[in-house]
């Protein structure tokens, strides 16, 4: 293979960022190349070191970061030697970004058209033909109504169609070389798969190479012909997609794979495996393989010798023991929980009836959630699933307490009424159902220490007698396997997953029935979150909990919970069994949600959804799911909104004018 | 805690401005030790002398050392200046507090009552309060820091509504802490940052309030060396060529003042960091 075909080169890149007079190594000889026309993938968990070298390959880098080391040649020319001038001309015909946030890529004063004109203007063309030019590039990104984008403001546009238009825009250039970093992590995942599908598209129809940037193994499956995993700043393995995938060669990737809820696996069959420790800080230095701290294959030699890149095939892996990287010994025992126990005779302990809430404001009345009942039994975890806008923190918001439903909701626990407000509920009620957040950044008060955290809720809702506290603090700790030494420290200093780990044991202080969970794994990688998952498994079983598990990740929803309702512009459209829900009949959108996650056993069949979620201030007549539905009917789903029907088994519903026993043929 | 005054004591603007203001803090409490003549002793026989070897300040209308009198000058400011910013500051942050995180009502009529306040001019209010009150150094305080209080107020509430929309309070409201306990022990730590760097810059303002005032006749009362009330005293020299009353003692204010906002420059760079 010639150089002169290999779009980026980089070799032995070192690159540090220099913090208080010390130089803290991020990347660490990394050696890649991307040939004409390849997809790239570059994967790894956050501090990886991922997004710095995506700068680093533009020269965006922050005044303190600096390369030590090594070359990045771009079609052929050394980036480190170019002066300004030709920086900017490599920037402006060979080299395009794409940034997590579109919304923030865009500026927001200018209009579509004039952003995108202003590429060719640059170029020197007059402002006609580059008006034009920029309505053929949104063709091109296949935008329909382009003469009415052209006019918009960005935040007129829908997330999707923003990225859409940065697409556009990276694209304008005709770039030798795209980087795409994380490009659909801050979008719904029905929106994610049409961007997905966009991309693949125009990478049939160009030459551009590209460097995907994502922490998500099956998105990279999905996307590239090869990928590599970066871990703590150093390429662990690299090659073809699939095969990494399938057949992985370090003890790192193998780990990470397992850590995924596999499909079809859930709390009822084994614990998720997780991966040990943490990762080295930026700075610290491993006389060993960087892992080895970690992995549970490392002996004597991996902590003492790090070992080469070693190439078999087509492919490397940086192990000694690549051969055998498949037989790393679990981290967690694969032993099944006992005592997750759901009795169906038993009443259940919530109950919603009818809940609705609407925000008004002067003009308009927001309806964030609209007629939602349901039910959660002693021991149960209720998923509830839908894309942003759908209300399912809205309804988290309202079974806690947070904000009070419309008049005509009634929420009831163990047989009597809650009252709408927190502060109207009795302290046993305010006891029994707690909450654990999505972020907990925000959650932990940041200028309390872990034990001023955990200690407030014993004395509000734990009725102990002060001498107990103490020992009833260490039981919790312990129970979420955080060490007493984080006892005097505050949220800053701890990790994400300690952070919710403290958040999860200040939930549980008070030994509550119910706990709502938002998205508690959101934040976090997924090692961490499948520890994370583990714990709430535990902490079921032993105290017999049940959660609302708030996810927009179906593997984590699917794991977890033994119910699923899933939620559409505030309207509940089905409900039932978690394997009912998972293996139909569907609700056409419930269809459509699961076949947009991308898998890494290979892409199913996508049902594809059309156009944009309506806004929740005019909702759809009819069935709200009209507008975007592929199986619409015709004028019935327009005009009459559907009930909710029986599906296929007793406790399985669905809000759909199809009858249940049509959506299973049309699923099968 | 120790981060910060690490921060702190490298910042140079900090540092600078602290050692002005203790060395005023200095001179008010010690400076009858230091100064060479007595502040308050009257020579009539070395009126509106020139500033010379023996009264290297000269001396004024009566005959007293003005070096010795901007010594000891400060300490009246120094005094009501301070008390004046605490008392806006403790007025403003419970008002502040209680507006943005009930919102609603109340904030819209406070924040209203705040507005027309602010729009206007902080001496003019000053000077019917204290004409109606009397002057002293007690109304003055009571004044200024009155004055104060909507202005602090305001900024503590934008902080506040910050802090409100973090789930952390979501969490303190769901074990019923008392709205009390909310305010005091959960959001006030959080904000601590912005309070800090309002209350050194409101000092400023209050030093150049209160020296203003006892220029106008309405703050500290003679016999006190203040610099504000020197200044009054004798600015109608300076056509007469008696400049040297006027000029000390208005850069005794202006070296405060500046030290002041140094200090509050480096607090702010600090809580921003």
């Amino acid at each position: 293979m010639s150089e002169s075909t290999d779009t980026l080169k980089v070799e032995n890149l070192e690159l540090a960022y220099r913090v208080r007079g010390r130089d803290l190594k991020v990347l660490h000889r990394v050696s890649l190349c991307i040939r004409r026309g390849e997809s790239y993938g570059l994967v790894g968990e956050s501090g990886s070191g991922k997004s710095t070298l995506a700068l680093a390959l533009v020269r965006y880098l922050p005044p303190n970061g600096r390369m030590l080391a090594g070359s990045i040649l771009i079609g052929g020319r050394e980036l480190l030697a170019l002066d300004p001038g030709q920086l900017r001309e490599l920037r402006a015909t060979t080299v395009s970004m794409v940034y997590q946030d579109p919304a923030r890529a865009l500026n927001p004063s200018m209009r579509i058209g004039e952003q995108i004109a202003e590429i060719f203007r640059a170029r020197g063309e007059n402002a006609a033909a580059a008006r034009s030019a920029a309505g053929i590039l949104l063709e091109r990104v296949r935008i329909g109504d382009r003469e009415a984008v052209l006019e918009r403001y960005p935040h007129q546009l829908s997330g999707g169609m923003q990225q859409r238009v940065v697409i556009a825009m990276a694209l304008a250039i005709n770039p030798a070389l795209l980087i795409l970093d994380e490009p659909t992590t801050s979008l719904d995942a029905t929106v994610e798969v049409e961007i997905l599908d966009l991309l693949g598209e125009l990478r049939r129809e160009l030459s551009t190479s590209i460097l995907f940037i994502s922490h998500n193994l099956a998105l990279v499956a999905r996307m590239c012909d090869r990928v590599g995993v970066l871990y703590a700043g150093t390429l662990v393995e690299e090659g073809a997609a699939l095969e990494v995938l399938r057949d992985p060669r370090h003890p790192y990737t193998v780990g990470l794979l397992r850590c995924l809820p596999r499909r079809g696996r859930t709390k009822n069959h084994s614990r998720l495996d997780t991966i040990a420790g943490f990762p080295p800080a930026p700075g610290d230095v491993l006389a060993g393989c960087v892992f080895a701290p970690r992995c549970g294959l490392a002996d004597d030699k991996c902590r003492t010798c790090a070992p080469a890149l070693r190439a078999f095939g087509a492919r490397c892996s940086r192990c000694h023991y690549l051969e055998r990287a498949q037989s790393l010994p679990r981290t967690t025992a694969d032993e099944l929980p006992t005592g997750l126990r759901i009795d169906r005779e038993e009443p259940p302990l919530l109950q919603a009836k009818s809940l609705s809430k609407t925000f008004r404001s002067e003009r308009s009345a927001l309806r964030a959630l609209h007629d939602v009942s349901l039910s959660l039994w002693p021991g149960e975890t209720l998923g509830l699933v839908g894309e942003s806008g759908s209300g399912k923190t809205t309804l988290a918001r309202l079974l806690v307490g947070l904000s009070a439903p419309d008049a005509g909701g009634v929420l009831e626990m163990a047989g009597q009424t809650l009252a709408g407000r927190s502060e109207a509920r009795e302290p046993e009620q305010l006891q029994a159902l707690q909450i654990i957040f999505q972020n907990p950044d925000g959650a932990l008060n940041r200028s309390h220490t872990v034990r001023q955290l955990i200690e407030r809720v014993l004395v509000r809702l734990g009725r102990l007698p002060r001498s107990r506290r103490a020992a009833r603090m260490l039981e919790l700790l312990r129970s979420v396997r955080v060490d007493e030494r984080y006892l005097d420290v505050r949220p800053r200093e701890l990790s994400g997953g300690l952070k919710q780990r403290v958040a999860i044991a200040r939930a549980f202080a008070g030994a509550p029935r119910i706990v709502v969970c938002d998205e508690p794994t959101a934040a976090l990688d997924v090692s961490v979150q499948a520890a994370i998952l583990n714990l709430l498994t535990e902490l079921q079983a032993r105290h017999r909990v049940s959660y609302v598990f708030i996810s927009h990740d179906l593997g984590s929803v699917r794991y977890l919970s033994d119910r699923i309702a899933v939620l559409y512009l505030g309207r509940l459209l089905e409900i039932g069994p978690a394997e009912r829900v998972f293996s139909g009949p569907h609700h056409p959108y419930t269809a459509a949600l699961l076949s947009a996650v991308p898998r890494l056993e290979g892409a199913a069949q996508p049902h594809r959804l059309q156009g944009e979620i309506p806004s929740a201030i005019h909702t759809p007549r009819g069935c709200v799911f009209h507008t975007r539905c592929p199986r619409k009917l015709g004028p019935v789903c327009e005009q009459t909104e559907p009930p909710l029907l029986a599906g296929a088994e007793p406790g399985h519903e669905i809000r759909c004018h199809i009858p249940a026993a049509e959506l299973q043929d049309r699923d099968a | 805690m120790s981060r910060h005054w690490q921060l702190l004591l490298r910042s140079g603007a900090f540092v600078s401005g602290m050692l002005i203001i203790l060395f005023w803090a200095a001179c008010a409490l010690f400076g009858r030790l230091f100064a060479p003549f007595d502040p308050f002793a009257a020579d009539v026989l070395s009126t509106l002398t020139p500033p010379s070897a023996a009264h290297w300040f000269g001396t004024d209308q009566l005959g007293r050392d003005v070096l010795s009198r901007v010594i000891v000058g400060s300490r009246d400011v120094l005094e009501v200046a301070p008390l004046a910013t605490a008392l806006g500051l403790v007025l403003g942050v419970l008002l502040g507090l209680t507006t943005g995180y009930f919102r609603g009502l109340i904030d819209e009529a406070v924040s209203r009552v705040i507005d027309a306040v602010l729009a206007l001019p902080l001496v003019i209010i000053a000077l019917l309060a204290l004409s109606a009150l009397g002057a002293s150094s007690a109304t003055v305080i009571v004044v200024v820091g009155f004055i104060f209080t909507p202005l602090i107020a305001r900024t503590v509430r934008a902080a506040v509504l910050a802090e409100r929309a973090l789930d952390y309070v979501a969490a303190a409201q769901l074990r019923n802490e008392p709205t009390l306990r909310i305010l005091l022990g959960e959001i006030l730590p959080n904000i601590m940052p912005p309070i800090l760097v309002e209350a050194t810059v409101r000092l400023g303002y209050a030093i150049f309030a209160v020296a203003s005032l006892s220029f106008l006749g309405f703050g500290i009362q003679p016999p006190s060396p203040d610099w504000g009330l020197a200044v009054s005293e004798s600015y109608g020299l300076i056509n007469g060529g008696i400049w040297w009353p006027a000029l000390f003692n208005t850069l005794a204010i202006s070296s405060l003042i500046v030290a002041v906002n140094l200090a509050a420059e480096g607090i702010q760079a600090t809580a921003d960091a």
